[in-house]
């Protein structure tokens, strides 16, 4: 048994580092366009995680981590409202959400 | 801290497996809907993980946001979009994977190999402020950080107002020519779709 004192800042960074690497995973190969909204919510959860670690562990008497993540949680609300207007919007001139046929900007 | 460090490390393995398992559920579950909730599994345990790290603060506004809001307005979306459909089938799939997957693969290596050799300064994490985090924060917001505070507040109200403008439909409420009120039924007309073939 190892002996600690408290769990290895390590240990969160490694469990955020894997969120985020799903979260791109996701957002690269999702076809509906509802799973690539929720990808990039689970990357801004990685990033949040890794934020709120550093302020506990580094700068556990200013947590000016917690206030970044409060701002990042926010901004993350704002994008989700705009990006399912976004969305809806779409699949109203389009009927569908399949990321492929979304292509009328492509070279 | 307050929880010993045995119960801790239990907590910590048990979010940490949840939080894993369910945004790999997330990203490849075939059914959107159960993506959705488990998408609210992942949120509840980055809120228990947030506690664990005493910020009972940033935990209580994650459930209220994300689970509360975020989360819901997704399945709400879900909900509006939801139709069957035969996803054509792309002919270069699998290098596609191929690519994505490896470039995953290296990126989490590399993030794991920073995260592990780097020699972090910490600070003693014993002394930890605890339940005075919250009253920090609010200091926080309304000294250093006002401006960030209230420019957060423009931005939630230009969202709310872009979301209403993106997702209404385009109905006049007066005719244009005689400038009266149009008939409201026409707000639940079904609309054309513009650039679709229609099947």
């Amino acid at each position: 048994m190892m002996n600690l004192e408290s769990i290895p800042l390590q240990a969160f960074l490694i469990v955020s580092s894997a969120l985020f690497c799903i979260g791109i995973w996701g957002l690269l190969n999702s076809r509906n366009a509802v799973r690539v909204l929720m990808s990039i919510e689970l990357m801004l959860n990685a990033v949040n995680i890794n934020l709120m670690a550093f302020s506990s562990y580094v700068d556990n008497n200013l947590i000016q981590g917690q206030v970044f993540t409060i701002f990042v949680i926010t901004v993350a609300a704002a994008e989700a409202a705009v990006g399912l207007a976004i969305l809806l919007s779409l699949y109203r001139n389009r009927v569908t959400v399949d990321m492929e046929s979304f292509n009328l900007l492509k070279w | 801290m307050s929880i010993a460090i045995t119960t801790q490390i239990i907590c910590f393995s048990v979010l940490s497996i949840v939080i894993l398992i369910g945004a790999l559920g997330v990203v490849l579950l075939e059914s959107i809907v159960y993506s959705a909730f488990l998408l609210g599994g992942v949120f509840m345990s980055v809120a228990g993980l947030y506690l664990l790290l005493n910020a009972s603060f940033v935990a209580a506004a994650q459930v209220l946001v994300y689970v509360g809001a975020v989360n819901v307005l997704i399945i709400f979306a879900i909900m509006l979009v939801n139709k069957k459909e035969d996803l054509k089938p792309i002919s270069d799939i699998k290098s596609r994977r191929i690519i994505s997957t490896s470039i995953c693969v290296t990126l989490l290596s590399l993030l794991i190999r920073v995260d592990l050799t780097n020699v972090w300064s910490l600070s003693s994490p014993q002394n930890s402020i605890g339940e005075e985090s919250t009253i920090r924060i609010g200091e926080h917001l309304f000294s250093d950080y006002l401006l960030p505070f209230e420019v957060a507040s423009v931005l939630l109200l230009m969202a709310m107002i872009g979301a209403i403008v993106l997702a209404r439909r385009d109905v006049m409420s007066r005719d244009i020519s005689t400038g009266l009120p149009v008939d409201q039924e026409l707000i639940e007309k079904s609309s054309e779709p513009l650039l679709s073939n229609k099947n």
